[in-house]
């Protein structure tokens, strides 16, 4: 890991690639059971203004991915295995304890699924924002609260005054949403990490949440990464996508090309089992079979026991992520016969 | 509401025959749950109004999908369908008789033909059991439906129908994944042969791709056994593929209600267009012509709910009327007798039609 220093910039030096770059990362769980493999090789970017979503069903290692960038993975039982993560020129992974904690909260926060669990009960939110100030800023327990109003009032909480005293407990779901936000907004970071952030939420309440970030991230020009698993919230914000499927990305590409012609049979499996709502539609399209324990993944390409395009070569070789176009890329043998054939295949396994 | 006068539903458009008879019919359900205050001498200090006033029928081999937000009521109509809460007020009927007011063996006679299938597949099912005691247990309560000798055989059939190996009989819960549990669920939900399924969120602890599987093999045992659904659930999308007809709730009331493309096609009620216009469509394209309807603020609390009409407070038409009067649900008058898909039951003054869900594609 040592290697990366050529990377390292010069205090005041200029880097120019992008503001997060996760290369070949590799995280695995130990456990009695044995070693489940979460994380195997993922690679993703994302620049400054720019938001990547993530996407995946459970077990595909996309919350463990963002836990390692933060650096809140639980070790153990998870270790980094090999990998590179590069953010603002630095590999993270190299950095000690105290620097990496500067980093994290300051220059990159993550804002979680569930707020109340998220959220310590016992404080009240005036307190937890003006923690941020406290302790990273080093300001008088007055400042920080007179902050803490403000960003109450930025992320849009009625009557900010007055709520600061308030308990976790005391706000409805959005309202908790917003204080993570304004949890994780603080000190102005460049990366926000934002883990199924809508999930929890009802619909008219998610479109408010929505809106919110995407309206602070154009206004700080921050780097968005979104963990979803919800096709429909990715087309409303993403500019580009990753797929992950068991530990690794299956498919990265623009967010209008993806949803107009997958490249991998798994994105499109997905595409084809959502039922949507402008049309009351026949049976719906299942991808069979059950996502991959982690302790066993499959031999070759992992998603070949479920993939109606699965021939041998799929079961000895695990396929490299193949380039489509000069953004996209597949990790399929077959990408070119998934891109072309938008029916259903009836290739025979 | 007092609707039930006239039948709550008008014919639909999806072509149902009219001359089927409702199996179930609910008229001005009513279920607060008393708020009260000391410890030794409880003094009632308010009610919450989980559901206030609601009908509606459900017809034989029909799916009635019934959506809201959290807090709307529409967990507690599931509970009050299955007899598990007891109503304030109001009638169910199935087949014409009221079984809020049955008891003991009638009870138990009705209950055999309405089953519920839960949301959380990790907690509806008893870890300590195995699956043929789960999916056997009902037969326990009505052993008329399979004599003993006959139960194993019984729950490997119902196994083998809703998809799982047969085998699998002596496992245990944990054994399985999350979809394969909610087809446990399933399975003991049909054991009795009901007539009724009532489905309250039953696919939304799942992953998208196991989800499909699960609304398919919903399908595909309703038209076997020709089973109604009540199907209650937030996804909008999923409600809309399932359904026959839907019902949207808000604040312990149906705001409106109608077959699947009147309701998703010519929404009249504000409340309905907002919540349709919110769903994230899985369409990029749809950015830059869909026009959202941001909601200000949050539900009221349904213990202290606004007069007239419950939306008020968060819709843009409101004016002074929908304050004093609360609008009844019913054709608004404006498409009273047009014969048209926004003639349906909308309880709102001023409706009108505002087409929201963008055309993907």
């Amino acid at each position: 890991m040592a290697t990366s220093v050529e990377l390292s910039t010069e205090e005041g030096g200029t880097y120019s690639g992008p503001l997060l770059d996760v290369r070949n990362l590799h995280v695995e769980f130990r456990t009695r059971e044995g070693v489940a493999r979460a994380v195997n090789g993922v690679e993703y970017s994302v620049d400054a203004g720019e938001t990547l979503a993530v996407l995946g069903e459970s077990g595909s290692g996309k919350s463990v991915t963002a836990q390692a960038i933060m650096g809140i993975l639980d070790s153990p039982p998870g270790f980094v295995t090999q990998g590179k993560i590069i953010f603002q020129g630095r590999d993270l992974l190299t950095l000690g304890g105290e620097e990496r904690r500067k980093v994290r909260g300051a220059r990159m926060a993550m804002i979680f699924q569930d707020a109340l669990s998220s959220l310590n009960p016992v404080l009240n939110v005036g307190e937890q924002l003006g923690e941020m100030f406290t302790v990273h800023r080093g300001m008088s327990r007055k400042e920080a609260r007179a902050r803490a109003v403000e960003l109450m009032e930025r992320v849009r909480i009625p009557a900010a005054k007055e709520r600061i005293r308030s308990y976790p407990h005391q706000f409805s779901g959005g309202m908790r949403q917003r204080v993570m936000i304004a949890m994780a907004m603080a000190l102005e970071p460049e990366l926000i990490i934002a883990d199924e952030p809508t999930t929890a939420l009802d619909v008219t309440v998610q479109a408010q949440v929505m809106d919110l970030l995407a309206e602070l991230q154009r206004e700080y020009n921050m780097g968005l990464i979104l963990i979803t698993h919800d096709l429909g919230v990715v087309a409303d914000v993403a500019d580009k996508i990753a797929v992950m499927y068991a530990g690794r990305i299956v498919e990265t590409s623009p967010v209008h090309d993806i949803y107009r012609a997958p490249a991998h049979p798994y994105t499109k499996g997905l595409l084809d089992s959502i039922p949507r709502l402008d049309q009351k539609g026949q049976e719906l399209y299942a991808i069979k079979g059950l996502p991959p324990n982690l302790l066993h993944i499959p031999s070759g390409c992992a998603f070949h026991p479920r993939c109606p395009r699965a021939r041998d070569v799929c079961r000895t070789d695990d396929p490299p992520l193949y380039r489509v176009s000069q953004h996209r890329a597949s990790a399929c043998h077959f990408w070119k016969e998934t891109l072309g054939d938008d029916s259903v295949p009836s290739d025979d396994t | 509401m007092t609707t039930a006068s006239r039948p709550t539903t008008p014919e639909p458009s999806d072509g149902r025959p009219a001359d089927r008879e409702p199996i179930l019919q609910v008229r001005d359900l009513v279920k607060h749950f008393p708020l009260t205050q000391g410890i030794v001498f409880k003094r009632q200090v308010g009610a919450v109004q989980a559901v206030d006033g609601v009908s509606f029928d459900l017809f034989p081999g029909e799916t009635l999908g019934i959506v809201g937000e959290s807090g709307c009521g529409k967990s507690t109509v599931a509970k009050l369908l299955m007899n598990l809460e007891e109503p304030t007020s109001g009638e169910i009927l199935y087949r014409g008789e009221d079984i809020t007011k049955l008891s003991g063996r009638a009870l138990k006679a009705v209950r055999r033909n309405i089953q519920m299938v839960f949301q959380d597949p990790y907690t509806s099912l008893n870890p300590r059991m195995t699956v043929g005691d789960i999916i056997g247990e009902p037969y326990e309560i009505h052993p008329e439906v399979a004599p003993k000798g006959d139960r194993r055989k019984r729950v490997q059939e119902l196994l083998d129908v809703v998809g799982l190996n047969p085998e699998y009989i002596n496992r245990y819960p944990h054994q399985f994944s999350g979809g394969q549990r909610q087809r446990i669920g399933i399975a003991r939900g049909l054991a009795l042969r009901p007539e009724v399924i009532v489905a309250d969120e039953p696919v939304s602890a799942l992953d998208v791709s196991v989800q499909a599987q699960v609304v398919n093999l919903m399908e595909r045992l309703q038209d076997e056994f020709n089973l109604s659904y009540m199907f209650i659930a937030h996804d909008l999308s999923i409600v809309r593929h399932i359904s026959d007809r839907v019902g949207v709730m808000y604040l312990g009331k149906i705001v409106e209600v109608g077959a699947d493309a009147e309701i998703y096609e010519h929404p009249t009620h504000p409340y309905t267009q907002a919540l349709l216009s919110a769903v994230p469509v899985p369409d990029p394209e749809a950015r830059q012509y869909r026009e959202r309807i941001i909601l200000s603020g949050d539900v009221p609390s349904p213990a202290n709910p606004p007069s007239g009409c419950r939306f008020r407070t968060r819709c843009w038409k409101a004016r002074e009327r929908c304050v004093v009067e609360e609008p009844l649900l019913a054709v608004p008058e404006a498409f009273r007798g047009t014969g048209g898909p926004a003639a349906h039951d909308s309880a709102c003054h001023f409706a009108e039609e505002k087409p929201v869900v963008p055309r993907e594609r």
